[in-house]
């Protein structure tokens, strides 16, 4: 008898490009994961005929043409202003503003503040990979304690740099009525697309703000083999940063 | 939000017309372009306080709420910057207004607008500088209107010289804008800002004046990647060749827009052997020194660039050729002069600087100056 092989094909969420695939991202790198969910969250809401999608400056740049959907790459940090006046203008959009640690923590920390602060009608979606990833692995303000960086060679010290960065809990202390504000990670993906779906329809109630950090990995600039890569993102950074939801559009609901 | 949402959803939200036939007022120069910017179907504002320019935002929230425009006061100018480039991404008629310290953090965006064609309206009304230096008046925001960024300026600067044009010309930006896709500037100054001067306000329909319809960059008719192409905007490239195509392409369609664009005013330049050359407010002491030497029967002529970037050199260079001396008259340290003796490269006509950074510059100045250089010569 002849033996019938059956072919998988990997499957890709519906609103990926598929002319722009495979990914430009390194092997291991959890910026292709956190888009995965991404897409997946705007397939299962069927929204992707409203979504404008803004990249800021950083490895999440490489994302400009993933999706099949509109989209804007704006210069390193400014995702949130691009995205909040595209919002402004037309209030119909989805509009979704993908950022790194670095963009939302650093230099644009202003916009996040600020539009966390006026409950901006817009999806914030940030990865958290401990560093500056796209100039080569420089310290950002999640850079863990003891952590090497290139900027830091003989690892974060508090004292001289003080505590790793916790972004949902910073935007959550400021966030307003309807916000939505969580912290998810690529090794737990059910939980991670579950929580941008809900930022997404945070989104489309128009309740409020949402923000979506996830955990991701870098193995390029964390220099790690497949192994130590699960370990430093499940271990060490699970260790300082806490996933789950840190604030929820229903709780303030009376 | 929701009621922007609604208002936007209005069939026509410009059926209410805020100015009907000719509107003459005794305003400030603020105050004009926020009534412009309405009159021209402007969509909406971003901005950022700063003096000399809030009150183009001050009587915009107060009109815009009520023709169903929209407002958003931003967290600092960068971001305004960016958010006007998302209003004009989501194809309104978005507008934003600096000045000094706020024109420089909105470079960034505007140098984003410059890379991705955007047509972003601008107003700035300059103040001293540099640095925090005077909230009163100035021209020293040339080099950073024209050129500023790191780019190669590939947008359309007007400067203006008074309330009339503050109008006119406030209207004209966003039609010349969206006409040719490059982010247009209207460079006005703290006096033109505050002071108050008669000014005939209209709707642009009744002077025939159409205003050409936008478009959106985002979301256009039916779904991306399934009725169409997604739209992509990106402004970062690869190579080194893919660069110098993508701003080569931006120079060819700068460079055909120029003609059509570029624009000065001449009095009595044709036979003038000393030419004053000013733009903005100082054209107005020009002006005057040149009727004043003329009732004297004296060869003085002024010429004035209305857009500083493209510099009309085209129409300065025989005048300059032809002239005995040349006055450049500025309230900077030359930024102006900079522009445009680069234009006429080669002429050999002896010029005369009368730069008064950060302080106005009246007639009688003007007229003391030429009268100087008219003894020189004898
Ligand atoms: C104004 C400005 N400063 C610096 C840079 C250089 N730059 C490009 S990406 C980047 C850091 C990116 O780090 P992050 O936001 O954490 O994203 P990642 O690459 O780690 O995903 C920097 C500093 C820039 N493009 N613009
Ligand atoms: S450098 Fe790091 S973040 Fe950037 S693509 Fe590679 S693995 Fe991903
Ligand atoms: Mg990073």
């Amino acid at each position: 008898m002849k033996k019938e092989y059956i072919v998988d094909t990997p499957r890709m969420p519906v609103s990926w490009r598929e002319e722009t695939k495979a990914h430009k991202f390194c092997p291991g790198c959890g910026h292709g994961l956190i888009l995965k969910a991404l897409g997946q969250a705007i397939d299962e809401l069927g929204i992707q005929d409203r979504i404008v999608f803004v990249c800021d400056i950083g490895c999440c740049l490489l994302a400009w043409d993933l999706f099949n959907t509109d989209g804007v790459q704006t210069h390193h940090g400014r995702a949130v202003p691009v995205a909040t006046g595209v919002k402004r203008a037309n209030p119909d959009s989805i509009c979704i503003a993908y950022m790194g640690d670095g963009g939302g923590y650093a230099i644009g920390a202003q916009h996040l503040v600020n539009a966390t602060a006026r409950n901006e009608r817009i999806t914030v979606l940030l990865a958290n990979n401990t560093n500056y990833a796209m100039t080569g692995g420089q310290m950002a303000p999640t850079t863990l304690i003891g952590q090497k960086t290139e900027t830091c060679p003989y690892g974060r010290s508090i004292e001289q740099h003080g505590e790793p960065t916790r972004g949902p809990e910073m935007v959550a202390a400021i966030a307003g009525h309807g916000a939505y504000v969580a912290r998810g990670t690529v090794s737990q993906m059910n939980q991670l697309k579950k929580q941008i779906k809900t930022a997404l329809q945070t989104q489309l109630d128009g309740s409020g703000f949402s923000f979506v950090e996830a955990l991701a990995t870098c193995p390029t600039n964390w220099r790690t083999n497949a192994h130590e890569t699960w370990q430093f993102l499940n271990n060490n950074m699970g260790a300082y940063f806490q996933t789950g939801e840190f604030k929820k559009p229903e709780e303030q609901e009376v | 939000m929701k009621d922007l949402k609604e208002k936007n959803e209005t069939k026509d939200k410009y059926a209410v017309r805020p100015i009907v036939g000719e509107k003459r007022a005794f305003a400030t120069g603020n105050e004009v372009v926020a009534w412009a910017a309405l009159a021209a179907d402007a969509d909406i504002m971003y901005g950022y306080p700063i003096t000399p320019q809030n009150e183009i935002m001050h009587y915009w929230t107060r009109m815009s709420e009520k023709y169903g425009r929209g407002f958003l006061q931003t967290e600092d100018e960068t971001s305004a910057g960016f958010t006007t480039l998302g209003g004009v991404l989501a194809g309104r008629r978005s507008f934003t207004a600096t000045s000094g310290p706020g024109n420089m953090l909105m470079q960034e965006s505007m140098c984003m607008a410059e890379m991705m064609r955007l047509p972003t309206v601008m107003i700035v009304q300059q103040r001293g500088g540099p640095s925090t230096a005077t909230v009163i008046y100035s021209q020293q925001e040339v080099n950073l209107t024209c050129f500023g960024g790191n780019g190669e300026g590939f947008r359309i600067v007007y400067s203006t010289c008074s309330h009339q044009e503050l109008f006119d010309y406030t209207i004209n930006a966003f039609n010349v804008a969206w006409t040719h896709r490059f982010p247009v500037f209207v460079l006005g100054d703290g006096y033109q800002a505050k002071m108050r001067e008669p000014v005939t306000m209209y709707d642009p329909r009744d002077k025939g004046i159409t205003m050409v319809p936008t478009e959106p960059y985002v979301l256009k008719e039916g779904c991306a990647g399934v009725d169409r192409e997604p739209q992509q905007m990106r402004n970062t490239y690869n190579t080194e060749e893919e660069l110098n195509e993508v701003v080569e392409g931006l120079n060819a369609a700068y460079q055909a827009v120029i003609p059509q664009v570029v624009k000065h005013e001449e009095y009595a330049c044709e036979d003038a052997d000393y030419v004053i050359v000013a733009h903005g407010v100082v054209t107005r002491a020009a002006q005057a020194a040149v009727e004043y030497f003329r009732e004297k029967g004296l060869k003085v002529g002024h010429f004035r660039p209305v857009t500083l970037r493209p510099f009309p050199g085209e129409a300065f260079r025989p005048i300059a050729d032809r002239a005995k001396k040349i006055l450049v008259a500025e309230s900077a340290l030359g930024q102006m002069r900079r522009i445009m003796t680069d234009t006429i490269y080669g002429c050999s006509t002896p010029m005369v600087n009368f730069f008064k950074p950060g302080e106005g510059i009246s007639t009688e100045e003007i007229i003391v100056k030429v009268e100087e250089m008219m003894a020189e010569d004898k």
